[in-house]
């Protein structure tokens, strides 16, 4: 078989996908970009071209920058607590001990838990009045009167850091564990015989198996992270004083709460260009490590 | 082969302990929130465990009688189930023939890491036009419309994960039933996509707990019962009126269900699928 036919033979059953992927991705994209040179509203009027106005109003705006803050922070702190957490709970869970294949198995709750309703969930528990983590603190003694850990700006994005944590931390330790089953063990015993203790054995034997799957795994949870809509939606929509807003709070507030399509799909369009960016450079530390490793 | 010191068992099984009660204590607590009379619920110390159990709200929530609480929530299961089912069923059936043209066609591999990039795109990149053609279409607020705008986040995924499975399977076997007369089509139904089940399966469990999931889209494009999904139904209880906090707990307990059923019983499926793009990178 001629390898010209094979190639369009592989176009003609990729064709639906193609045309899929098209007019639900492609077409949206471009036009994204269109209107991002428009004053176009969501409904009714089709806009007039501005140029560059729309980025130039949003870059410059004090909500953008203050976001992109946000969002960083949540991202950035989010992603490390789940790393760390993450590794921690594995090489826990590469111990033997009576139990080890129930907790593995009570690992997968959390991830398969509905964000909205993991979100829902800490919503109740860090309820002001009648929530379970006032409740638990006050009764301990920790805590003298109830708080309200979603009402106050300076309480607020970590208690949501924690609610997301939990839900994703253990994703991390699932595929840390599977890396650490790779580890032959004849080399972790031969490291032994050599006199290495517990830390140089993980820094010198271990973590070489570690750092390839960890790294997909941070540059997926970093860009998930960095696109986080649901679970903030959810438990405080932005607030209090918009100390929670990330950055795609802040596009869903201009293009659809103030209809404002022209510099929200601006907007989107710098989320946008902010994740590639990230996704790039990633790619590139990920193809470095996988190099150095093998 | 390696002794362990006593205050390293004591160590090991301390921190088992405190992991499985981080893992568990949230979802337990949501649990007995859905048990527990309102009244439990807002005394004052909470009480941690409810004097008399209380299954009613279940009974509520599933009941048929219209323009209950029960009939909003279950029509919006209803829509879940169709959106989710539907959108998986596509994306599968796009993703098999373009999985497999891409995992036996090397000179066209570069397509796939295109499809897989837009799998990073932020939602909101696409939101404004797909609510704007959804509009123009007449598919805002209409499953049909949700399910094809769910195929955005599910037909990357599935035909990733498609390809891959096609990858472990030798072409030499399909090579062999070309040569004894075999048409392709014939092959790929009688050779691959048996041997490709265990992948399908997993790829549309995937897709299904995705979909289940998903909130910003169907926040955006759904607007009442003919449409609206689970997670906006529950998202709408937890930042609503609603007072009984324990009503908000148990939509929560019913919606969580499948995808957590589904995670136990395909604990083994799901984890390989989970790691095996980190293992391999």
């Amino acid at each position: 078989m001629s390898g010209s036919w094979m190639t369009t033979r592989a176009w003609l059953l990729m064709l639906p996908l193609l045309v899929v992927m098209v007019s639900v991705i492609g077409w949206p994209l471009v036009d994204t970009v269109r209107l991002s040179f428009t004053d176009a509203k969501l409904v009714g009027t089709e806009g007039n071209f501005v140029g560059l106005d729309n980025y130039a109003k949003m870059l410059s705006g004090s909500n953008f920058q203050r976001t992109l803050v946000t969002t960083t922070w949540f991202a950035v702190i989010s992603v490390a607590a789940e790393m760390v957490l993450g590794v921690l709970a594995a090489l826990l869970l590469n111990q033997q001990f009576r139990g080890r294949t129930l907790l593995r198995a009570l690992m997968i709750l959390p991830w398969a838990l509905p964000t909205v309703v993991n979100a829902t969930l800490w919503r109740l528990i860090y309820n002001p009045e009648y929530g379970a983590l006032n409740a638990a603190l006050t009764q301990i003694g920790l805590l003298d009167a109830y708080r309200s850990w979603l009402g106050e700006p300076n309480t607020a994005l970590a208690a949501l850091i924690v609610a997301d944590c939990w839900k994703n931390f253990p994703l991390v330790a699932l595929i840390a564990l599977a890396a650490l089953q790779a580890v032959p063990r004849d080399i972790t015993a031969a490291s032994m015989v050599d006199g290495a203790g517990p830390i140089a054995r993980f820094r010198f034997v271990i973590l070489p198996y570690l750092v390839g799957p960890l790294l997909v795994a941070l540059v997926l949870r970093t860009i998930e992270a960095f696109k986080v809509f649901d679970i903030i939606w959810v438990m405080t929509r932005g607030g209090p004083a918009n100390s929670t807003r990330t950055l795609s709070i802040l596009v869903y507030q201009e293009a659809f709460s103030f209809q404002r399509a022209g510099s929200g799909a601006s907007l989107a369009l710098i989320v946008t260009l902010l994740v590639t960016v990230l996704a790039v450079a990633y790619a590139a530390l990920v193809r470095k490590a996988a190099g150095s490793t093998s | 082969m390696e002794r362990k010191s006593l205050p390293f068992t004591i160590f090991i099984y301390a921190a088992a302990l405190l992991l499985g009660l981080v893992i568990l204590a949230p979802v337990i607590w949501l649990f007995i929130m859905s048990i527990s009379p309102a009244a439990d619920l807002s005394a004052k110390p909470l009480r941690w465990w409810p004097q008399q159990v209380d299954f009613s709200r279940y009974a509520m929530l599933l009941s048929t009688v219209e323009n209950s609480a029960g009939a909003a929530f279950l029509a919006s299961l209803y829509n879940s189930l169709r959106v989710a089912g539907m959108a998986t069923i596509a994306a599968i059936a796009l993703a098999i023939p373009a999985g497999w043209a891409v995992s036996r066609t090397p000179t066209v591999g570069w397509s796939l890491s295109v499809v897989i990039a837009t799998y990073m795109l932020p939602p909101v990149a696409l939101a404004v036009p797909l609510y704007m053609g959804l509009s123009y279409l007449g598919l805002l607020n209409n499953v049909f419309g949700l399910a094809l705008v769910y195929l955005t986040i599910l037909a990357p995924f599935t035909t990733w994960l498609m390809k891959s499975g096609f990858d472990a399977i030798p072409s030499e076997i399909e090579a062999a039933a070309i040569v004894d007369g075999a048409s392709l089509f014939q092959t790929l139904r009688i050779i691959t996509l048996p041997l490709a089940a265990p992948v399908v399966a997993t790829s549309a469990l995937f897709a299904l707990l995705l979909a289940w999931d998903e909130f910003f889209y169907a926040l955006l494009f759904t607007s009442d019962l003919r449409a609206k999904t689970l997670t906006v139904a529950i998202a709408d209880l937890a930042g609503g009126r609603v007072s009984d906090y324990g009503l908000i707990a148990t939509a929560g307990v019913l919606a969580a269900l499948p995808p957590v059923l589904i995670g136990l019983v395909m604990q083994r499926a799901l984890i390989s699928g989970l790691t095996s793009g980190g293992v391999k990178g």
